[in-house]
C-alpha cells in the first residue's frame, strides 16, 4: 500500500478550478516527480497536501489513515515535511535555532521542567549535529543561516522538515535555484533519503531533472493528473507531450541567416557592483547582425554588471561600448533605449514589469513619451490599447485581458509581456538576461521561437543564460564569463559541453583553446 | 472598502457613546444637523473641505509617488504666510491681479518648503522625506509665531496677529445670500479645479504616468529610462505646492490675517483624507466633505447632545485603523481567497488599487 494516497481532490477559487480530481500514490523509499507547467495546478496540491488549504472534496491518507489537515501545523504533526521554493528561514539565526525553531519544546518533553522554558542552545546544536550527521547531510549547527549558500540553505530546510519527524518530504522546485553541481549534491541526498525509506514527492517542470532522479513520475495538465508512469517508460519527448497536450520541439531549429557587420562592440570594459568591488574586468566581444552572443557562466561571475553597464544601469569603469559605431559608454538608460537598446532583464517583476499597472499600461513602459503612446505629453489611450491589443494577440498572452494587472498574469505570461515590448520596438539589439528562468516548457518554447525569429529578421541579440542547455541550443558565439573576465569566446559549432564546462570554472587555457 | 471603515467607525463610536450613556442616535442626528442641517451649516462644511481637499491633493500625489509628505501643515503655514504677506502688501493692486499672485506666491512657498529642500535632500543625499518633510514643518510653524509675535508680519499694537489682507486680494464668498453667514468662498472653486487637474496630471499625461510608474516600482522605472530623483522632486514640489494652496486660499478667503493661533491640523488631517480616498482625486472630495462635516457639526452635538465634541476625534481614529486593515473585511467577506497583494503599505502608496 502506498505511504501517501491522494484521492479525487478538488479545490477551486472564486472562478478558477485549480485541482479537479487528483491522483496520487506514493510508495515509501521512492521518488515520484510531479511533472506540470506553470499552473497546472501543482503549488495548489502542494498546499492541500500541507494544510495550507483545505480541499473542497477528495481524501488525503497517509499509511492508510485519512487525514484532515486545519492548519500546517496539522500536516507538519501527521509527517508532511515541505521545502519550499522560498526557503522559510530566518537569516539572522543560526542553523540550529532555525532547525528546532516552534518545536523547542515538544521535542524535550522528557527533559526537566525549568528546560522547557529555557531554550538551551547547546542541547539544540548537539541535537541538530546527530540527526544531520545520521542522515548524511553534515552541516555546521553554529553557522548563521544568512552566511550560507542556498545549496545549504536548502539542506537547512530538508534537516528541518526530518527534525519534525517528516515521513514523506516534499521539494517544490528545489533546483531553480541551485546551481549544477549543488543540484547533483541534492539529487545524492535524495537517494540516500530514498534508501532510509523516506519518500521525496519532487515538484519541477524540467524534464531531465525529473528523469534522472525520479522512478516513478506524474503528470499534472490544467488542474488534474493526466498520467503516472514509471520514469523509464517514458521518453523526455513523451512527457513534454503528456504535460503540454502537444508535440513540442525540444531542440530549437535555427535558420541559416547571413552574419553582419558588428552591432554592439565592448571593449576593455569594467564595472563594479553596489559594494564597489570589480566584478567586470577589462571584457571585450562584439555582437553582429544576425547573431545571437550567448554569456555562460557560473552565478555572479559578472554577467549581471556586464549587462547592466551595457544597457546603461551601471556606470562604467574603464572602457568602451559602442552600438553601431557610436560612443554610448555615457549615455542615460532612455538615450540607449532611443538609440535601439531593447533588455529583457533577469527579474521580470522586480525589474521588468510595474505589477499593478495593467498589461496595456506595461507595453508602454519604455516608450510612454513617443507614439502612439501620447502626444506632447498626452497620453493617447486609445492608440495605446489598440497597439497593446494587436501585441497581446500577436504574442499569445494569456489570458488576452490588456486590463488585467501584469501581477495577476502567469511568469510566462508575465515574460510574454516584456518580450512583446522590447521587441515590437524593434530593437537593434536585444540583450536578455535568463529569459526563461522559471518557465514551463510550453513558454520556453515560445520564447525561443521569439529570439530566433528576431534573429532571423538580421537582429543581434546578447543572451546570458544560466542555462547551458539554452546557451547551446540558440547561440551561434558563446563567450565564457568567470571572475569578471570573458575567459574564451567560442563558436557554437566547435564548442563541447566539456570545454564549456571548464572554461565555467576557470580551468581553460589558450593552449586547449588553440589545439 | 472605505465605506465600511467609515461605516465600522460610526458603529464602533456609537457603541462607545452608549456605554458612556449618551444616545447615539441623538448624537448623530446634532452632528449631522450641524453639518448639513442649514444651508450656513452646509456652506461651513464645503469651506471646512476646502483646505483638505487641496492639501489632501498634495499628500495623495507624494503617496502615488511612493513618497510619504507627511509635513503638509508645515508647508500650509509658509502658504499662509506668503498669500498674507502678499496680501497686505499690495493693497492698490486690481483685484485679478492681487488674488493670484497671492496665491502663486502662497503655491511657490509650499513647493520649495514641502518639495524642493526634502526632495533634494532625499535624491541626492538619501534623507528620509518623513522625516526632512516632518522638520521643515516644525520650522515653518515655529517662524509663523516668529512673523507675528513682534517679528516682521505684526500687526501695529499689542495683539499677536498680522495686518489683515487688502480687500483686493480676498476670495469673494459664494453666493452670500444662499449661505448666509457661512465661510464658504470662491475658493471651494480652486479646490474642486483642483481635483480636475490633478486627475487629469496622474491618469491623461506621460508625466502622471511616469509620476505613478515611480511610485509603485523606481527599479522598473529606472529600467525604463526614467529620472528617478527628477520625479522624486517633482512630486514633493507638487504635494507641497497645493498643500501651500491649501494655506494660501484659506487665508484669503476665510482668515484673512495671521493669529496666534497655528494649530489648523489640515496638513495632518489631509494624511487621513489621502488614505480613506486611496489616493483617488475624486475619492479626496467625499473624504474631505465627510471630515468637514464631522468636524463642523461636533460642535452641534457637544451643545445639543452633551457628547463632547472630541467623540469625533475617536471616531476618525477608528477609521483611519479599519482603513489601515482593510484586509479584515477581504478576510471576513470571503475567508479562503487567492491572495491579493494588499498591505498598509499598500495603501499608503496606493498600491493596493488599479490605477483609475
Amino acid at each position: 500500500m502506498a505511504l501517501l494516497e491522494i484521492r479525487g481532490l478538488c479545490k477551486s477559487f472564486a472562478h478558477v478550478v485549480a485541482n479537479a480530481d487528483v491522483y496520487l500514490d506514493v510508495e515509501a523509499g521512492t521518488t515520484h516527480a510531479i511533472l506540470g507547467e506553470n499552473g497546472a495546478g501543482k503549488s495548489t496540491l502542494i498546499k492541500m497536501i500541507s494544510g495550507l488549504y483545505r480541499p473542497d472534496s477528495g481524501e488525503i491518507a497517509l499509511d492508510g489513515a485519512v487525514q484532515h489537515f486545519a492548519s500546517p501545523r496539522d500536516a507538519i504533526l501527521a509527517g508532511i515535511g515541505v521545502v519550499h521554493q522560498h526557503f522559510m528561514l530566518i537569516p539572522a539565526m543560526t542553523v540550529a535555532e532555525n532547525i528546532v525553531l516552534g518545536t523547542e519544546r515538544q521535542r524535550d518533553a522528557a527533559t526537566p521542567r525549568q528546560s522547557r522554558l529555557l531554550f538551551n542552545r547547546k542541547r539544540a546544536a548537539a541535537s541538530v549535529q546527530e540527526l544531520s550527521e545520521s542522515l548524511g547531510l553534515p552541516i555546521d549547527p553554529w553557522a548563521r543561516v544568512e552566511t550560507l549558500s542556498v545549496g545549504m540553505q536548502q539542506r537547512v530546510e530538508i534537516v528541518k522538515a526530518l527534525y519534525r519527524r517528516a515521513r514523506v518530504l516534499i521539494l517544490d522546485e528545489p533546483t531553480a535555484v541551485l546551481t549544477p553541481q549543488e543540484t547533483e549534491e541534492l539529487f545524492a541526498v535524495i537517494r540516500k533519503l530514498n534508501q532510509d525509506g523516506i519518500p521525496v514527492i519532487f515538484i519541477s517542470h524540467k524534464l531531465d531533472e525529473v528523469r534522472a532522479i525520479a522512478s516513478t513520475v506524474t503528470v499534472m495538465r490544467a488542474g488534474k493528473t493526466v498520467r503516472t508512469a514509471p520514469v523509464a517508460d517514458a521518453t523526455a519527448a513523451q512527457l513534454a507531450n503528456w504535460m503540454v497536450g502537444r508535440d513540442v520541439i525540444l531542440q530549437s531549429r535555427k535558420e541559416e541567416v547571413a552574419v553582419g557587420d558588428s552591432v554592439l562592440e565592448v571593449k576593455n570594459l569594467s564595472a563594479s557592483d553596489d559594494r564597489k568591488t570589480e566584478k567586470v574586468r577589462g571584457v571585450s566581444f562584439s555582437v553582429r547582425r544576425g547573431e545571437i552572443f550567448g554569456v555562460a557562466g557560473i552565478d555572479g561571475n559578472g554577467q549581471t554588471e556586464l549587462v547592466e553597464a551595457i544597457v546603461g544601469l551601471r556606470k562604467v569603469n574603464g572602457g568602451s561600448v559602442h552600438l553601431l559605431d557610436r560612443d554610448i559608454g555615457h549615455m542615460s538608460v532612455g538615450e540607449r533605449i532611443a538609440r535601439g537598446i531593447a533588455y529583457v532583464p533577469q527579474d521580470r517583476q522586480q525589474d521588468g514589469l510595474i505589477l499593478s499597472f495593467s498589461i496595456a499600461e506595461n507595453l508602454q513602459l519604455r516608450e510612454v513619451s513617443k507614439a502612439p503612446f501620447s502626444r506632447r505629453g498626452w497620453l493617447t489611450r486609445a492608440a495605446a490599447r489598440k497597439r497593446a491589443q494587436q501585441l497581446v494577440e500577436e504574442f499569445d498572452v494569456r489570458p488576452p485581458v490588456i486590463d488585467a494587472s501584469a501581477g495577476s498574469l502567469s511568469g510566462g505570461n508575465q515574460q510574454k509581456v516584456i518580450l512583446a515590448r522590447e521587441m515590437s520596438r524593434n530593437p537593434e539589439l536585444l540583450v536578455a538576461v535568463q529569459p526563461t528562468r522559471g518557465l514551463d516548457v510550453g513558454a520556453i518554447e515560445g520564447i525561443h521561437r521569439y529570439l530566433l525569429q528576431l534573429r532571423a529578421e538580421g537582429r543581434s541579440i546578447l543572451l546570458v543564460s544560466l542555462e547551458l542547455d539554452e546557451i547551446l541550443s540558440l547561440a551561434d558565439r558563446i563567450g565564457v564569463m568567470h571572475a569578471g573576465e570573458m575567459v574564451a569566446v567560442m563558436d557554437n559549432q566547435n564548442v563541447t559541453r566539456e570545454s564549456l564546462g571548464l572554461a565555467m570554472t576557470g580551468k581553460w587555457s589558450e593552449k586547449e583553446a588553440i589545439s | 472598502m472605505p465605506l465600511y471603515a467609515v461605516l465600522t467607525g460610526l458603529i464602533l463610536g456609537g457603541v462607545i457613546m452608549a456605554i458612556a450613556k449618551y444616545n447615539p442616535f441623538a448624537a448623530y442626528a446634532a452632528l449631522f444637523s450641524g453639518a448639513f442641517g442649514s444651508p450656513t451649516a452646509i456652506g461651513n462644511t464645503l469651506a471646512g473641505a476646502v483646505p483638505l481637499i487641496l492639501a489632501g491633493l498634495g499628500i495623495a500625489v507624494a503617496f502615488r509617488t511612493g513618497l510619504f509628505n507627511i509635513g503638509a501643515e508645515g508647508q500650509y503655514w509658509v502658504g499662509a504666510m506668503a498669500a498674507v504677506w502678499v496680501g497686505y502688501h499690495f493693497p492698490t493692486m486690481p483685484w485679478i491681479v492681487h488674488v493670484p499672485l497671492a496665491l502663486g506666491a502662497a503655491m511657490l512657498a509650499g513647493g520649495i518648503w514641502g518639495g524642493v529642500i526634502p526632495g533634494l535632500a532625499k535624491a541626492f543625499v538619501g534623507a528620509h522625506e518623513v522625516i526632512t518633510t516632518m522638520m521643515m514643518s516644525y520650522i515653518a510653524i515655529l517662524i509663523a509665531h516668529f512673523m507675528v509675535e513682534n517679528g516682521p508680519m505684526m500687526a501695529p499694537g499689542y495683539v499677536p496677529q498680522s495686518p489683515t489682507v487688502a480687500a483686493s486680494a480676498t476670495l469673494p464668498p459664494i453666493l452670500p445670500a444662499v449661505f448666509l453667514n457661512s465661510n464658504l468662498s470662491d475658493g471651494f472653486f480652486i479646490a474642486v479645479a483642483a481635483i480636475v487637474v490633478v486627475h487629469i496630471v496622474l491618469f491623461h499625461t506621460t508625466l502622471g504616468y511616469k509620476l505613478r510608474a515611480v511610485g509603485f516600482n523606481a527599479r522598473a522605472a529606472r529600467y525604463a529610462g526614467m529620472n528617478v530623483p527628477l520625479y522624486t522632486v517633482l512630486a514633493l514640489g507638487v504635494s507641497g505646492v497645493l498643500a501651500g494652496l491649501a494655506g494660501g486660499v484659506q487665508l484669503l478667503g476665510v482668515d484673512f490675517q495671521l493669529t496666534d493661533t497655528f494649530q489648523s491640523g489640515y496638513g495632518y488631517t489631509a494624511i487621513v483624507v489621502a488614505l480613506l480616498a486611496r489616493n483617488n482625486p475624486i475619492g479626496i472630495f467625499f473624504a474631505s466633505v465627510f471630515f468637514a462635516a464631522l468636524s463642523a457639526g461636533s460642535q452641534i452635538m457637544q451643545i445639543n447632545a452633551g457628547v463632547s465634541a472630541n467623540m469625533t476625534d475617536v471616531i476618525t481614529g477608528i477609521i483611519i485603523f479599519f482603513v489601515a486593515t482593510d484586509r479584515l473585511y477581504g478576510y471576513w467577506s470571503q475567508k479562503m481567497r487567492p491572495h491579493r497583494p494588499s498591505s498598509t503599505a499598500a495603501i499608503i502608496s496606493g498600491k493596493g488599487e488599479s490605477p483609475q
